[in-house]
């Protein structure tokens, strides 16, 4: 749940901020960290007992000597160890802090504009990309892991429907190998069709491409001042989604019919989580504009109003 | 995108529902199927392999092909697309073959079938008149049908768990129905004829048909009273009409005719040496025939009436399809269900035609001679033809609970359009598809048979409560308690049954609660059927055919 951790508290610090430190926010700061504080030292307390136990505990939950990542996930360093084989030629510390300086890097813009606006729109959406930007840079990310950046997208579902049921259809594409193995091909099949038409006939998402509708409008705008012919950007959007739905498809069908070549018997489950990692990162991007502009857009929406 | 839009369906609710059932006969494929699988691919192989002079003399197997022609062609064609999947399934000695390409085939076989039965649901509801047009979408009676049609519990799980191919059978009866209801009747007669050489099970609704073409079809105009005018017979549209029954009879029994083999193929289709029950009791009349006869003979064995010496041992319960006789009440043999039947259908007939009508008694007349001497059109038609199944059901020989979906989906069509059919509906089909659940005995297929039964429930007695509010409650009390009944029945017999000392002495005790509970419930919703046909308002003015 770390995954979360971070918007949980950027917000509550906006919150406390916003109220005024030198008030009723400086209350609320104490009273959430008394509570924080409190919670975390009952669930520990058996295990303060000694040295050993506590560090113990963390190298368990922290298995930094796993490595980097195992088996294949739509992970950047996976997808990067395909051209560079970066497990093998860094050492492990220097594998560590590259992660933790990406995965904090990544998420720092969201979480300051959180922390100096917090809004219900802006809180899911920083739960989104923070937890994006873990699944893609952190230390030994399982494939399951997606769904923690699956949750908070159906949160914004109703808001953003198109990218969302975008987004929530790669995720169960990026878990085919895992599905594989269990021998779930036909059902997930089944249940990614049936919630693909369930979202087609209840958000109408395919009405829902314009530029307005995917936030995009402020973020044009700006473009639009040093490029006046970026009037392309829907349409665009629209012709990824394609791509990368055939692509989808294609693979899918290619993994359940052919046998991968003999020098290379991974090649499918690496291409999945290749394709899979592209996508992520285009949500990354996606989602991270979409918080920078927002709230430029709802100030100014204040302003007129 | 625009064209993607189109074809993604946005806002299409029937392609919607159509497809949404389809994904879930998808998940069903793995589940357990029972020996209509092998039965079904034996006819593969039968069909495939041996020259047609052999499909109905072959015993390799013991599920031999007891379908007409039409059915056996059928499986034919399916044989040169499953030769595509696995050719080991049509040979005719690998008994009980189900490798798990020759599973795929066959289930995909139903599924794909079953496009014409959602194209029959398609026509149906174009039949059905929104009575109001501004309600909201799932408050429309053509929404209620096409999930009370297409998402029928009774169905899937006959259909894509049990297996067999009743899909687009249904298919084509509805297809038919709804001809009729356009007054396209030589295509309604014709689908009709062509679905009786497919399964001869449909015979049992035959009457209704007959009679109704003949008076509506054949004799063109009425007097102003509602009675026939008999110069207007048309002789072209009879002639006509026989001879689209005969050819099709011709196309189907003609090669077995030029073989000589129908005695054959005849002693296939009807095989009376089968016992009047099934091995699990239909709950039809003769279930609650046996059980009383099975409580008179414990009572008098227990009273010293009988002598135990004289009473064959563990008769009817045991399961087993034989000839048995009852011990108490009179043994019943095929003549007399066959006469039961028809007095169902045609009662009163003496009544009819020798006394003469006063006027208060125009409204009250029995099914057949209702669509004889007053037709109200179509709607006349499908409920003669629902009660004709129902009764076929109730005092047929040998009549396996499935036939019950006979009587279900037509009568689903009803119960869009009246309260007093909706409440009749209810009944027969929540107990209809309770008495369906011994079919699927396996303990991984318990929580999917009890959800999907709940949901089919739950939304069909909601949406026509919802659809009839206006009109007084679909239940009475009684009702309501018996069908509440069902939840506790499914307990005892499922949960607490398997872990008492009863188990080993009366192992079949579940099966005749289950069988005698419903048997109560479907003659009940019979009897109301009855009451309604033969009670209904008159209509009034006559309706100019």
């Amino acid at each position: 749940e770390l995954y979360h951790s971070l918007p949980f508290f950027c917000f509550l610090l906006g919150k406390c901020f916003k109220k005024g430190l030198k008030g009723k926010g400086f209350v609320l700061l104490v009273k959430l960290a008394c509570t924080v504080v409190a919670s975390f030292v009952l669930c520990w307390l058996p295990f303060f007992t000694e040295r050993e136990q506590t560090l113990q505990v963390l190298r368990r939950l922290f298995p930094v000597d796993r490595g980097l990542f195992e088996d294949k996930v739509a992970n950047i360093w996976c997808s990067f160890n395909v051209f560079l084989k970066i497990r093998d030629i860094l050492p492990r510390h220097i594998q560590l802090i590259m992660s933790f300086c990406f995965t904090f890097l990544s998420l720092l813009p969201a979480c300051i504009r959180l922390t100096l606006q917090p809004s219900s729109k802006g809180f899911r959406l920083t739960l989104v990309s923070c937890a994006l930007s873990f699944f893609l840079f952190s230390f030994q990310v399982h494939e399951k892991s997606i769904l923690l950046v699956s949750l908070p997208v159906c949160l914004v579902l109703s808001e953003i429907p198109f990218m969302s049921t975008w987004f929530l259809l790669v995720s169960t594409f990026s878990l085919l190998p895992l599905l594989l193995k269990d021998e779930l091909l036909m059902p997930s099949v089944v249940t990614t069709m049936a919630f693909f038409i369930a979202c087609v006939t209840s958000f109408s998402i395919f009405e829902k491409t314009s530029e307005e509708e995917l936030q995009l409008k402020s973020f044009s705008i700006s473009v639009r001042k040093y490029l006046p012919c970026f009037t392309f950007l829907s349409r665009m959007i629209q012709y990824l989604f394609l791509i990368s739905v055939i692509t989808m498809v294609l693979l899918t069908l290619m993994t359940v019919t052919l046998d991968p070549p003999q020098k290379l018997p991974d090649l499918f489950s690496v291409l999945v989580c290749f394709v899979s990692c592209l996508n992520f990162l285009f949500f990354l991007v996606y989602f991270n504009i979409i918080i920078m502009w927002d709230s430029k857009s709802g100030r100014n929406q204040k302003k007129i109003s | 995108m625009a064209a993607f839009t189109i074809a993604a369906g946005t806002g299409n609710w029937f392609s919607a529902l159509a497809l949404g059932v389809t994904l879930l006969k998808c998940l069903l494929i793995p589940t357990y199927h029972s020996t209509d699988f092998e039965v079904h691919r034996n006819w593969l192989a039968i069909t495939h392999s041996l020259p047609i002079s052999q499909w109905y003399y072959e015993a390799t197997s013991e599920w031999t092909l007891d379908y007409p022609p039409f059915f056996a062609w059928f499986e034919y064609i399916l044989s040169h697309v499953a030769k595509y999947f696995d050719q080991e399934m049509l040979n005719v000695r690998n008994l009980n073959y189900s490798s798990s390409r020759t599973l795929l085939f066959q289930r995909f076989s139903v599924i794909f079938m079953d496009v014409l039965f959602v194209y029959a649901v398609h026509e149906c509801c174009k039949c059905i008149d929104g009575k109001k047009v501004g309600k909201e979408l799932t408050e429309k009676p053509k929404f209620i049908l096409s999930v009370l049609l297409m998402w029928n519990f009774g169905l899937l799980i006959v259909d894509h768990i049990h297996f067999q191919y009743n899909g687009f059978l249904f298919g084509l009866m509805l297809l038919s129905i709804a001809r009729l209801f356009q007054k396209r009747h030589m295509e309604g007669a014709f689908f009709f004829a062509v679905l009786l050489h497919f399964k001869h099970i449909y015979l049992y609704v035959a009457p209704a048909y007959g009679v109704y073409l003949l008076r509506s079809y054949c004799f063109t105009a009425n007097k102003p009273d509602g009675s026939v005018r008999w110069n207007s017979f048309s002789f072209v549209r009879v002639i006509s009409l026989g001879l689209v029954v005969f050819l099709v009879s011709a196309l189907s029994l003609g090669p077995f005719l030029a073989l000589n083999q129908l005695p054959q193929v005849f002693s296939r289709l009807f095989p009376f040496k089968r016992g009047l029950c099934h091995a699990y009791w239909a709950p039809n009349f003769w279930a609650l025939y046996n059980a009383l006869d099975k409580v008179l003979s414990v009572i008098g064995l227990k009273l010293k009436f009988l002598d135990p010496n004289n009473i064959p041992k563990a008769s009817m319960t045991s399961g087993l399809v034989q000839q048995f006789q009852h011990t108490v009440l009179p043994s019943v043999t095929p003549l007399t269900t066959l006469i039961c039947t028809l007095i169902a259908i045609l009662v009163r007939t003496q009544q009819m035609i020798l006394l003469p009508q006063p006027p208060e008694y125009q409204g009250i007349q029995p099914s057949i001679f209702c669509l004889w001497f007053k037709p109200q059109g179509p709607r006349g038609f499908l409920r003669c033809l629902t009660l004709c199944a129902l009764s076929s059901f109730m005092f047929g020989w040998h009549v396996h609970e499935k036939a019950i979906l006979l009587a279900i989906l037509p009568m689903s069509l009803l119960s869009v359009q009246k309260a007093g059919d909706a409440s009749i509906f209810l009944i027969l089909t929540t107990t209809g598809h309770y008495s369906l659940f011994p079919l699927l005995f396996t303990a991984p297929e318990l929580p999917i048979k009890i959800l999907l039964m709940l949901l089919f429930t739950i939304y069909s007695i909601s949406s026509l409560k919802t659809l009839f509010r206006k009109e007084k409650p679909l239940f009475n009390w009684m009702e309501t308690f018996y069908l509440l009944g069902l939840g506790p029945l499914e307990v005892c017999c499922e949960f607490v049954f398997p872990f008492t000392s009863w188990k080993v002495k009366y192992p079949f005790l579940p099966l005749l609660l289950t069988s005698v509970y419903c048997a109560v419930g479907i003659t009940y919703a019979w009897f109301k059927l009855y009451v309604s046909v033969l009670i209904d308002p008159p209509v009034g003015k006559t309706k100019k055919q």
